[in-house]
Order: C-alpha cells, then sequence, then structure tokens
C-alpha cells in the first residue's frame, strides 16, 4: 500500500509503485480532472501540485511521491467554491475545449505561489512549460492577471 | 466526489442504450450537457427525425425544456449559441433549456460538426424547429385561454394576453406529451429588432466544470467491467505483422494479447498495465509500403500524374491578358503537411456485445461514424449506438475515430467493454494529416500598375467522391474491408483570389494522393491557398508601387470586405506606405507589418487580419508583436464564443504559419512529439484585438476556420517588410527565415 495526502485526504492505493501517479489520480482515485497529455513531460497537462511545486505527473512514479501532500485541480476548488484562479478563467471564459485547462491551472497556481504580481511577461514565462492548442492564450493571461489582482498578492 | 461510473444492472437494463453518467459537480455547471448529469435514456423511443419538431425538442411538465442537437460541442461554445438559438425562437429562457448532443438514438441528423457550419446551419434547424413549436404552442394557448394569437405573448414559456389576464404554460400545454408537428421550414423567425437572447454573450456552461476537474471528457468516461486497451502500430507504414511473442508481456498481470491479421492490440484491468504491456510486446513486422522521400515532396507533387483538371473559376480571358505583353510576375508557394496535433490523445469506449454496440466517441458525426462502426462489426446500423463525450480539441478529424474502431475491434475480441487512449506517438504519427499543398501563381500587370490578367493553378490530392468515412487504420489492418479513397474536405477554394481582376483563371490539377493519410484540418486547404493569394498580392503591390492596403481595396467591391480592410487599417493605424521600408543591415531586431484579407470560401464569412512582426536577426525567429483582426460573420449569436473562436483561429494560425511540420522518413512519421512537431507556447502569443462586425439582420455565418486563413499571409508579407526577404514555403521556421537573411 502507498499513502498519499490528497487535496486534504489521507489516501491508501494498491499500485505497482512503478505506476505513474497520473494513473493512480484518475483510475484508483477517481480524479479524473488531471489528463494524459504526452507521457513525456512536456504538455502539462497531467501537471499537479506536490509540495506546492508543479510536478507533471505523467512521468513520476507513485513511489516517488509516497506520503507527499499533493493538490489537483479538484482540491484547488469546485463550481460551487472555485479559487480565485478559476473564478478568473470563468470570468474570462478562458477555456475552449478545456483539455489543458486544468494544468495550466495549477502551473499558473504555481507561478503565482512565487511570484504573486508578475508581469505578463513574466507569466508567459513561468507558462513556457504547458500548451494549449485551441489558442486561448491571450484569456489564459488575461485570467491569470485577474486572479493575481484579486488574489492581492505582492 | 461524483461516481463516474454506472452500475452494471442500469446497463444491462436498457439493453446497450446505455444511461450515462459521468462525474459532474451539481448545480449548473453541467446543466447544458444532459448527456453528462441526466439520464438521458429516458428519451428512449423518442424520434430523431430532422423534419420533426420532436426530433428536436422536448417541452416538459416541470418547465424545462431539453434541445436534441446533431451538432455537438467541439469546445466551441456552440452548447451555449445553440441553446440561445432555441431559447431566442421559443420565448423561454436559456438557463431552462438542456441539451443533448450527438446521440445516434437521440438526436437528429444533421450532418457532421464541421466546415465552421454548427451554428450556421444546425443552429438554423434548431431556430426553424423551435419557431414552428412556439407558433403551434400560441395557437394551442389562444384555444385554451379564449383569445386571439394576436393577442398573446410568450414570456419564459408562459403564453398572456399582452395587457395582462389569465395565462397558461409551456409545461402546461405539453407537458412531457410529443409535439406531433412537422417542421415548417417557411416558420416565421423572429424579427431580429426583437432578439432578447441572440447577440447577447451566453456563459458556456462547461466552463465550471471544465476548470475544477469536473467537467466529463470521453477521456473519463468508464463502465463497469471495462479494461483498458492500446493498440500497436507497426514501426513503418503499411507493415504487416509477422509474429507476436506473447511471452515477452506474460510478467505484466492480466494482459490479453489481440490479433486480427495485422491489428495488434493489449488489453488490462490496469491502464498502466496495458500501457506497459503495448511497449514491452514483441512483434516482428514487414519493412513497410515505404514512403518517398520528404525532400522531394513538392517535386514529387508537380511530376505527379494529373487524374483530373477542374476550372475552379474563370473571369476575363486571363490567357489573353498575359498574351498581350507588359510586365509579368509568377511565383510558386508551399503549404506543409500538418497535424491536427490534439492536446489529449484520442480515446474512446466500446462495449461491443454479440447483437449490438454502443460507442463513446469524440467523433464529430456521430450518425455517419454509427454505419462505419455498424459495417465494422457487421451488425445493422440499428443496433449500434454512438454517443458524443467531448474530446480534446480536433479541429477536424483527428483520431477520435480510429481510437473507436481500436476499442470496438478490441472489445469485440475480449468480450468486454475496452477504452482505448492513444499515445502522444500514436497521435501524432497516426493521426490524418491535411495535405501538403503547391501553388503556382502568375500575373500580368499593365504600364499603369494595374492587375490585368492573374492565373493560379494548385496541385491537391483529388477526393473520392462519395467516400462515406476516411478510411481508418483497425479495419485495414484486421483486413475488414473498407471503402478505399482519399478526402481532406474543400481544399481547393480559395485558390481564386477575392479580388475583381479584370482577367482571371484558377485551376486545380486534381492528383491521386499525397504521402500521408489525409482528412480535413481546420479550414481545409484554404490555410495553404490565402497564404498563396495573400502573399502574391502583396508581391503584386510590390510591382505595382502601391500600399498593399489600398492595393486590396482598389480591387474590392463587395462593402463588407471593405469594411473589414478600412477597420483593420484604421486600428493598426497603417499609413500607406507603397514600398517596402528601407532594411536596417545591421539592424539585429528588424520589424515590419503585414496585411492579409480573405473572404471565406467567397460566399461566407469576411475576414482582414494585420500584423505586426519582430525578427530577429541571430536566430531567424519572427515574434509576432500585434495581431488585428476584423471580422463580419454576419449575424453574431454569441460574441463571446465568436470572439473566443477568432482567437483560437487566429493563434492556432500562427502556429501553424511559423512552426508547423508533418515530418517522415522513409518508412513512418517522425514528427511524434511536441518537440519534432512544436506548436505556438505562451511566450509566442502576442495581444490579439478583434473587431466584430456585427449584421443582425444577415443569417449567420461560420466563425470557427475563417479567420486562420489570412494568418499566413499577413506574417509573411510582415516578414518581407521586416526584412526585403519573401518566404513561399511554410513554416516560416527560424533556420529557414536565418537561412534567407544570410544569403
Amino acid at each position: 500500500m502507498i499513502r498519499l495526502v490528497v487535496n486534504g485526504q489521507a489516501r491508501e492505493v494498491a499500485a505497482d509503485p512503478e505506476t505513474p501517479l497520473l494513473y493512480v489520480l484518475r483510475n484508483d482515485l477517481g480524479l479524473t480532472g488531471t489528463k494524459f497529455g504526452c507521457g513525456l513531460g512536456q504538455c502539462g497537462s497531467c501537471t499537479v501540485l506536490v509540495g506546492g511545486q508543479a510536478v507533471r505527473s505523467c512521468m513520476l512514479p507513485v513511489q516517488a511521491v509516497a506520503g507527499q501532500t499533493m493538490t489537483t485541480i479538484e482540491g484547488l476548488g469546485s463550481p460551487e467554491r472555485p479559487h480565485p484562479l478559476q473564478a478568473a478563467f470563468i470570468a474570462e471564459q478562458a477555456v475552449q475545449c478545456g483539455y489543458c485547462t486544468p494544468g495550466i491551472i495549477l502551473a499558473a497556481k504555481a507561478a503565482l505561489d512565487q511570484t504573486p504580481r508578475p508581469t505578463e511577461a513574466e507569466l508567459k514565462r513561468a507558462l513556457d512549460g504547458v500548451l494549449c492548442r485551441c489558442g486561448t492564450h491571450d484569456r489564459v493571461i488575461r485570467a491569470v492577471m485577474r486572479a493575481a489582482a484579486t488574489m492581492g498578492g505582492g | 466526489m461524483a461516481d463516474t461510473r454506472m452500475t452494471r444492472r442500469a446497463f444491462l437494463k436498457t439493453g446497450g442504450a446505455v444511461v450515462v453518467g459521468l462525474g459532474l459537480g451539481p448545480g449548473r455547471a453541467g446543466r447544458a450537457a444532459a448527456q453528462t448529469t441526466a439520464a438521458a435514456d429516458r428519451f428512449l423511443g423518442k424520434t430523431v427525425a430532422a423534419d420533426a419538431v420532436d426530433g428536436f425538442l422536448a417541452i416538459h411538465a416541470d418547465g424545462t425544456v431539453t434541445l436534441f442537437s446533431g451538432k455537438v460541442d467541439l469546445g466551441t461554445g456552440a452548447r451555449a449559441a445553440l441553446r440561445q438559438m432555441a431559447a431566442e425562437e421559443l420565448e423561454v429562457s436559456i438557463d431552462r433549456i438542456t441539451m443533448i448532443e450527438g446521440d445516434t438514438a437521440l438526436t437528429p441528423d444533421q450532418g457532421a460538426t464541421a466546415g465552421s457550419a454548427g451554428v450556421a446551419r444546425g443552429g438554423m434547424q434548431i431556430r426553424r424547429a423551435a419557431a414552428t413549436a412556439r407558433r403551434a404552442l400560441l395557437e394551442r394557448a389562444a384555444q385554451r385561454l379564449g383569445r386571439p394569437v394576436s393577442d398573446l405573448e410568450v414570456n419564459d414559456g408562459v403564453v398572456g394576453p399582452k395587457g395582462g389576464g389569465p395565462t397558461v404554460s409551456y409545461a402546461e400545454l405539453v407537458g412531457d406529451q410529443r409535439l406531433n408537428l412537422t417542421v415548417d421550414e417557411k416558420a416565421p423567425l423572429k424579427d431580429p429588432a426583437k432578439f432578447r437572447v441572440i447577440g447577447k454573450a451566453a456563459r458556456r456552461t462547461d466552463v465550471p466544470g471544465k476548470v475544477t476537474g469536473q467537467h466529463g471528457f470521453v477521456h473519463d468516461f468508464s463502465v463497469p467491467g471495462m479494461l483498458h486497451g492500446r493498440t500497436i502500430r507497426p514501426p513503418a507504414i503499411g507493415g504487416t505483422l509477422l509474429g507476436v511473442a506473447e511471452s515477452s508481456v506474460a510478467g505484466i498481470p492480466g494482459v490479453r494479447v489481440v490479433r486480427i491479421g495485422d491489428f495488434l492490440g493489449v488489453c488490462a484491468e490496469r491502464e498502466w498495465d496495458a500501457v506497459r504491456a503495448a511497449r514491452q510486446l514483441t512483434a516482428t513486422w514487414s519493412p513497410g509500403k515505404g514512403l518517398p522521400d520528404q525532400a522531394q515532396l513538392y517535386a514529387d507533387i508537380r511530376a505527379a500524374a494529373v487524374v483530373r483538371e477542374e476550372t475552379l473559376a474563370t473571369r476575363g480571358d486571363a490567357a489573353a491578358a498575359f498574351a498581350a505583353g507588359g510586365r509579368t510576375l509568377a511565383a510558386a508557394y508551399q503549404w506543409p503537411i500538418q497535424s491536427h496535433a490534439s492536446m489529449g490523445p484520442s480515446c474512446a469506449v466500446a462495449d461491443v456485445r454479440p447483437d449490438r454496440a454502443t460507442i463513446w466517441t469524440g467523433s464529430q458525426a456521430t450518425h455517419r461514424f454509427r454505419i462505419t462502426l455498424a459495417r465494422l462489426l457487421g451488425l445493422p446500423p440499428e443496433r449500434v449506438r454512438a454517443i458524443y463525450l467531448d474530446g480534446s480539441g480536433c479541429y477536424g478529424m483527428n483520431g477520435h475515430d480510429d481510437a473507436a474502431a481500436d476499442a470496438a475491434l478490441l472489445s469485440r475480441a475480449v468480450g468486454r467493454p475496452v477504452r482505448v487512449q492513444w499515445s502522444r506517438e500514436d497521435e501524432h504519427g497516426w493521426d490524418p494529416k491535411s495535405p501538403p499543398h503547391l501553388l503556382q501563381v502568375r500575373a500580368a500587370v499593365n504600364e499603369r500598375g494595374e492587375v490585368v490578367g492573374w492565373h493560379s493553378e494548385a496541385w491537391l490530392p483529388a477526393p473520392t467522391q462519395g467516400l462515406p468515412n476516411i478510411p481508418l487504420l483497425a479495419p485495414d489492418a484486421a483486413g475488414i474491408p473498407q471503402p478505399a479513397g482519399n478526402s481532406a474536405g474543400l481544399i481547393h477554394q480559395n485558390v481564386d483570389p477575392p479580388y475583381q481582376f479584370p482577367n482571371m483563371r484558377a485551376e486545380i490539377h486534381w492528383i491521386r494522393d499525397t504521402p500521408l493519410r489525409t482528412s480535413n484540418l481546420r479550414a481545409p486547404g484554404k490555410v495553404a491557398n490565402s497564404f498563396a493569394v495573400e502573399s502574391f498580392t502583396d508581391e503584386l503591390a510590390g510591382l505595382a508601387s502601391a500600399d498593399p492596403v489600398e492595393f486590396r481595396l482598389h480591387y474590392i467591391k463587395d462593402p463588407r470586405g471593405i469594411e473589414v480592410i478600412r477597420r483593420v487599417a484604421a486600428r493598426m493605424g497603417w499609413t500607406p506606405r507603397p514600398r517596402p521600408q528601407a532594411v536596417d543591415p545591421k539592424a539585429p531586431a528588424l520589424g515590419g507589418r503585414g496585411f492579409a484579407y480573405v473572404h471565406y470560401k467567397h460566399n461566407e464569412t469576411y475576414v482582414a487580419v494585420g500584423a505586426e512582426v519582430e525578427v530577429d536577426r541571430q536566430s531567424g525567429r519572427i515574434r509576432v508583436t500585434r495581431l488585428v483582426c476584423a471580422q463580419d460573420c454576419g449575424l453574431v449569436v454569441n460574441p463571446d464564443s465568436v470572439r473566443g473562436q477568432v482567437e483560437g483561429c487566429l493563434l492556432q494560425g500562427i502556429s501553424r504559419t511559423l512552426f508547423e511540420e508533418v515530418t517522415f522518413d522513409r518508412s513512418r512519421v517522425t514528427s511524434v512529439d511536441w518537440s519534432s512537431y512544436p506548436v505556438l507556447t505562451f511566450p509566442d502569443t502576442p495581444h490579439l484585438e478583434i473587431e466584430l462586425v456585427d449584421r443582425p439582420s444577415d443569417p449567420p455565418m461560420g466563425t470557427g476556420e475563417a479567420a486562420s486563413t489570412p494568418v499566413p499571409g499577413a506574417l509573411a508579407n510582415a516578414l518581407f517588410d521586416a526584412t526585403g526577404v519573401r518566404l513561399r514555403t511554410a513554416p516560416l521556421h527560424p533556420a529557414r527565415v536565418k537561412a534567407a537573411l544570410g544569403s
């Protein structure tokens, strides 16, 4: 059994220790908000926060994060009680197909934790590692800047 | 958290017609996507006829309305716009309307969601159905209330006299009963001046679920007893399977290897086991059919036998204009093979029983695809149900139909429901691609600098007439017969220019095929064709010593085209300049501006785009610093969604112009991940300025494709303005720009 603390809850899973965290989150814990994008750590769709750091769950063996605390998109907020970042994405309608959205929001969360009031250029650099194919980039930047303002960083 | 699975009992009870219950948060998040919130199967047995109002609408006793749409939301916001259109004609608030999409058992066949026609055509069908219903309901209310129809009005589904008095609601009039009405094609549609819902921004109901991880994609769907499947493709295209060593995966628990001819797959209880089994399985393949040398791609196309000549458009006598003398200019343009490159590799879930099958798919055309699946499985079409669930953005036919065929064959083989998700390498390597384009354009200019003749020719792979579906990988490998042929959408449109040159001829030389399997990719062909036409138009303006914007305006009569051009020029602060600016040979960064225009398909949306770029001399990298766009797509149903679609078109247009090219060696595709097939990143993204020309009295036109088509021309023209270098082969990637700058 591997113990994890996911979205504030202690969980135990019986999985091969080499199983990437992504599959454990999606299939063992039913947290399907985290998406498989490439399995290569290139696109960021599978981004989750482990100890506050944005990590690529598609390549991370679950045993490497045993006992650690992590947050997935479901743990950030809900439709009824969205996190300010999620609320800003709703306000800006910064979504098209939405497949990459959870990873982008968590990467943005990690970026704002580091730099609460980034410039647009800093933010674009911070999001360099997450891809969107629908072309929501402009809205995503607006949404994260809006969230940064409402979160009162800086 | 919500249970993402349904019970086995519920599944069996409905006999292959399956209650779909996905993990969605409660509340409004999922209201618009009924198949993800409600037991859609309570509607089973309803008509799906596209000429019946009951095909599209059900009015319930609780005052809510269900809209059954054959057009689906591919991430575009159609879910909001289509509900807006129904709400407007029915006179009920949009919040009362739930939508079920793309379910062959429940929704009318409105054709594929493609060609940027979801709202333009599909939405108009829905408006007519709703308008037919409203008129009949008013008549029923008139009888019930003893008042003439002309005295009555509807407020949010409640009919009453205009001056007040007793009322009756739609719910009371219908109350879950069938309407039994034929859609009246001439049903009077609401006067645009009275629109209350159309033309206003409507919030997309899927967004809260998508930003909180609660929205159910097809990737997130599961049924009890489901196995995870993966297919193994040959290392070379066309390779045949010579042998499989099942012992190579013996160490992985519960793996089942499925082999049907050259179709090879694995299934396992746990997804990771399926993934590693697919990687680990030792198989021997033949060398494949071989691919031509990519370096010779365009030369091969130019030399290919023409199977059919087509004159696309003519005006005046182009041949005589060229024969008359004067200055002429000619250039060839090349556009590469590109991939849909979806963020989420294609996925599907199939439950195939001996006598029936249900497939959950991101397909753009479930009704049409059902026929294909039925043929694949040897079942009557009425025993196959295909249900749309959101896929990752597909921008045309990516691998979604292939993944569904994979899942269907695996499910039939193992007798269990099977979910297949492709790998990144599968998606980039095996999705059907957009074909390469080769265009040759020439023009004759008289002594006054006026264009007197234009001749454009394109060499393109010929579409197979009546092809029901792009040939799929799974039946091809399994030896199951399927109609053969090519299709890539209407790739010949816009080879002719949108300018009124007195003599013009546009021809298509249809060749048999191009190296890789093709399908439609957003704005099929028209991105490439517009690149050639708009680049060459700029070259002509140069030859005529004319400013590129003034030059274009000189040859356009259509006021709607003129308006979008003027709007972009005004917003950019475009000052006319008859010649490119002087280029400072020492400057490390070179700035320039470019312009392009399209009248999409010559009968749809009008778009003008202006770009400002900065070119880094050292690296050859083009940075787009500003992109300005004006679009006229007629009636704007949901301004925010239209704007979102235009943003997507523009940014994907930048990506396709600057970065994207499928590469292949002599046996297979080699651009199989995000480093070998790079796309636009956040730092590459410019600020976008978009103006929409709203024309409420005109019919709505497509908005999901048109704005991507002028982008390549605008960028190539800006590169030329900045550097004096004219690149006629896309993508305009740094190595190519650098090489051109150095020469």
